[in-house]
C-alpha cells in the first residue's frame, strides 16, 4: 500500500514537472515528427509508404524516447533532487515505477498526436481496430520506457549521456520493437490472418519482464 | 529516540585517495557537533557517510547500535540533510516542492506553516528557478523541516544566506537541538556554528586533529 502511495505521488510529481516543462513534450513531438516526414520524403514510391507506416511510427517515437528519458533525469539532477530521492523515505521501486509510468505517458501522448498526421501524410487509414492499435502503442512505449527509464539512471551520471543511452537501450529493445512494428502494420493494413495478437503477446511478455526486472534493479543502481 | 551516533574508525577513499582517515567519534543525543576544517578536508565526506549517501570503506557507523549502512532505508527517514544542493525541483514553486516531498515520504506537514517559518511566502507561486540562491537555502531548509529529524547534518549551512537568513537558521537548528535532535554541522565560520554548537570535531586532510568542546578552541580560529 505504501509502495503504491509512493508511486502515485512520483507519477504526480513527473507529470507536474513535464506540464510546468511543455516544451519539452513539444519538443520530443516535433523530433518524432521531423523524423516521419524525413521518410516520407526520402521514400521514391509512395504507393510504399502505407506499408512502412507502422515502422516509421516506431522509429519516430525510439528516437523521441532518447531525449525524453534523458531529460526526465536532468530534473532530477539539476539540484541535487535525485540524491534527494536516495536520502528521503522513499522506496526506489516507486520512483522506478513513478518515472516510468511518467515516461510512457509522454510517450503515449507523442505517439497520440503522431497517429493522426501519419494516417494523413502516409496515406494509410487504418483498416483493424483501434482499440487494439491504442493497445499497441501503449505496450510499445512502456516497452521503451521501462528499459529506458533503468538505462537512463546509468547514464544520466555519465559524461555524454546523451549518446550512452541510445548505445545501451536501443540493442536492448530490437525485439520489441519488430513486433509493436508488426503489430501496427497489420493492424493500419487490416489483418486477414489475426497476426496481430501474437505480436501484441510479445509485446506484453517482453513489457513484464523488463516492468519487473527493472524495477528490481534500479534500487541496486540508484544506491550505487 | 535515535541513541547515540558512533563513528568508529571510519575510513572512506574516493578511487586511491584517502578522503577521510581513521575518524572515530561518539556523538551522544541531543548533542551539536560543529564539523571544521579547511576545503578537502573531509567534512562533506563524514557528512555524506552520517547521511547515507555515501558508504564507509573502513570501520562502521552506528545509530542506536544498529549498524547505519545495513539499516538505510529504516533511519533515512530519521536523518535531515542541509547540504550544498537544495534537493528541490526547479519547475516548481517553494510549496509544490514541499507537497512532493511530503507526499513521498508519507509526511504530514502544515507547509504553509513551514514556509512562514523560514521566511517564505506560502503564496507564492514562482517556480524555484526565479529565486535568490538565498531563498532557495531557505526552501531547501523548509524541505528539512518536514521530516521532524533526529539527526539533522548540515554542510556549509550559512552559504548564500544574509545576516538576517544566518539568525534565522541558528534559531531553526537551535529549536531543533531544543526538541532533543542531534546535530552535525560542517562549517568554516566556526563563530557563526558556536551559537548552536558546543563540540567540535577538527579534521586536517581526513585525520581528526581536535576532538572535543568548543570551549577549548581559540576564539579566533578561521578556516578560510
Amino acid at each position: 500500500m505504501r509502495t503504491l502511495r509512493q508511486t502515485a505521488q512520483m507519477l504526480r510529481k513527473e507529470l507536474l514537472t513535464e506540464w510546468r516543462q511543455r516544451s519539452r513534450v513539444s519538443g520530443i513531438f516535433w523530433f518524432a515528427l521531423a523524423t516521419v516526414l524525413m521518410v516520407a520524403f526520402s521514400t521514391p514510391e509512395s504507393t510504399i509508404l502505407p506499408r512502412i507506416a507502422g515502422g516509421t511510427l516506431w522509429l519516430g517515437l525510439l528516437l523521441a524516447s532518447t531525449r525524453s528519458l534523458d531529460q526526465s533525469y536532468a530534473v532530477e539532477h539539476e539540484h541535487g533532487a535525485m540524491e534527494g530521492l536516495l536520502l528521503w523515505p522513499v522506496e526506489p521501486v516507486a520512483v522506478f515505477y513513478g518515472k516510468a509510468l511518467a515516461n510512457t505517458a509522454v510517450l503515449v501522448g507523442v505517439a497520440l498526436a503522431l497517429l493522426p498526421l501519419l494516417v494523413g501524410i502516409y496515406d494509410a487509414p487504418i483498416h483493424g481496430s483501434l482499440p487494439m492499435l491504442f493497445l499497441t502503442v501503449l505496450l510499445g512505449c512502456g516497452a521503451l520506457a521501462a528499459p529506458g527509464t533503468l538505462y537512463g539512471l546509468i547514464t544520466s551520471q555519465a559524461r555524454g549521456s546523451s549518446v550512452l543511452l541510445p548505445l545501451l537501450l536501443f540493442p536492448l529493445v530490437v525485439p520489441a520493437l519488430l513486433a509493436v512494428s508488426n503489430a501496427t502494420t497489420k493492424i493500419f493494413e487490416g489483418d486477414p490472418m489475426n497476426q496481430a495478437p501474437s505480436w501484441i503477446a510479445l509485446v506484453a511478455a517482453f513489457d513484464a519482464v523488463h516492468w519487473s526486472l527493472s524495477a528490481v534493479l534500479y534500487g541496486r543502481i540508484q544506491e550505487d | 529516540m535515535l541513541g547515540p551516533v558512533r563513528i568508529e574508525d571510519v575510513s572512506r577513499r574516493y578511487g586511491r585517495r584517502w578522503a577521510l582517515i581513521h575518524v572515530d567519534v561518539e556523538i551522544r543525543p541531543g548533542e551539536a557537533w560543529m564539523l571544521l576544517g579547511h576545503n578537502g578536508s573531509g567534512k562533506s565526506t563524514l557528512i555524506g557517510c552520517l547521511s547515507t549517501a555515501l558508504r564507509v570503506h573502513e570501520g562502521r557507523i552506528t545509530m542506536g547500535g544498529r549498524e547505519l549502512w545495513e539499516h538505510r532505508q529504516d533511519l533515512r527517514g530519521r536523518i535531515a540533510v542541509l547540504g550544498h544542493k537544495p534537493h528541490l525541483y526547479d519547475d516548481l514553486s517553494a510549496a509544490e516542492n514541499l507537497s512532493v516531498w511530503a507526499g513521498l515520504g508519507g509526511l504530514e506537514a502544515d507547509i504553509p506553516g513551514l514556509l512562514r517559518r523560514v521566511g517564505l511566502d506560502p503564496e507564492r507561486r514562482d517556480p524555484v528557478r526565479m529565486f535568490s540562491a538565498g531563498m532557495r537555502r531557505r526552501a531547501a531548509l523548509a524541505r528539512m523541516l518536514l521530516k521532524q529529524p533526529e539527526l539533522v547534518l548540515l554542510d556549509e549551512p550559512f552559504t548564500a544566506l544574509d545576516p538576517a537568513g544566518r539568525e534565522l537558521l541558528v534559531g531553526v537548528v537551535r529549536s531543533l537541538r531544543d526538541a532533543g535532535a542531534t546535530i552535525v554541522m560542517a562549517t568554516h565560520l566556526p563563530q557563526a556554528a558556536r551559537a548552536v554548537c558546543e563540540h567540535a570535531l577538527i579534521l586536517e586532510q581526513g585525520r581528526p586533529i581536535y576532538t572535543g568542546s568548543v570551549d577549548g578552541l581559540p576564539q579566533d580560529l578561521a578556516f578560510e
